[in-house]
């Protein structure tokens, strides 16, 4: 069950909001110190994506980001309503499930002009041990997660 | 926090100073200010980026562009930045062979005056 979701329109300055929100919890969770830099880049990264996707497909719908803090890990899902068909497609010709390599070869599968949106995607791949790429013609959702440990901080 | 710029040059080389946070939602305005510093004449690019607090792809985009532009005019750009966290990212996306990185202003204004 998710701990926090948040919606926010698909405005660069709502990921700024993001990536410190996802910060936050990720320490309360109790991933070690030295990954939430890691935490941050990579949910600024999948936000970033989503609100260059939405602005250019569907700039009035929502972006929506998830972040849970279940069996001892802490997985931030970011969820974009903008069409990935090509993603899509490259995500077909993969094998096995999705992976950190998956995401790097979906990056460079994109388009020139997707070029930054693509590498974001690689940067995403490279920081979170865990990645999961999920495209449709609904939207694209990202799924990455850290170790937490049980020492993190609870709600009071 | 927000993102400030200034730059200054010193000799023919014009440094840019970038503090705060270079993202999405800032980013443009470190590329409107490298294509008018371009277009004004000034090709010999360093940035520091020693006050940088986070830098991600979208920054990233912008530097590689600016190179690009002063290549075209055999120019060059560089970066000022020892912190970890800002390395990081160009080390993931293989910019450390791409951009000449220092460790002080200093130390790229001596780098550039014996390449003169």
């Amino acid at each position: 069950m998710a701990t926090v979701e948040l919606t926010f329109s698909a405005l660069p300055a709502h990921v700024r909001t993001a990536r410190l929100v996802a910060t936050a919890i990720a320490r309360r969770t109790g991933v070690a110190e030295a990954l939430l830099d890691e935490v941050r880049l990579a949910v600024g990264e999948a936000c970033s994506r989503a609100v260059e996707a939405h602005r250019v497909h569907c700039p009035g719908e929502p972006i929506r980001i998830e972040l849970c803090d279940d069996s001892g890990r802490f997985e931030v899902t970011v969820t974009d309503s903008a069409p990935s068909d090509d993603l899509e497609q490259a995500y077909k010709d993969e094998e096995g499930p999705p992976t950190a390599v998956n995401g790097t070869a979906l990056a460079s599968l994109l388009p020139a002009d997707t070029l930054m949106s693509g590498f974001g995607i690689a940067v995403i791949a490279a920081l979170a041990d865990d990645v999961e790429v999920y495209p449709s013609a609904k939207g694209l959702r990202i799924r990455m997660s850290w170790p937490a440990h049980a020492t993190g901080l609870t709600p009071a | 926090m927000d993102l400030k710029l200034d730059h200054r040059t010193e000799d023919r080389l014009t440094i840019v100073e970038v503090e705060g946070e270079i993202d999405v939602y800032t980013a443009p305005r470190l590329r409107e200010l490298l294509i008018d510093l371009v277009n004004k004449g000034n090709f010999h690019l360093l940035v520091n980026m020693e006050k940088v607090d986070f830098l991600d792809s979208t920054g990233l985009g912008v530097l590689v562009g600016g190179l690009k532009r002063v290549r075209a005019h055999d120019g060059s750009l560089e970066l000022v930045c020892t912190q970890e966290r800002i390395l990081k990212i160009f080390r993931i996306t293989g910019l450390t062979k791409v951009f000449g990185i220092y460790a002080s202003v200093e130390e790229a204004k001596e780098a550039h005056g014996r390449d003169k």
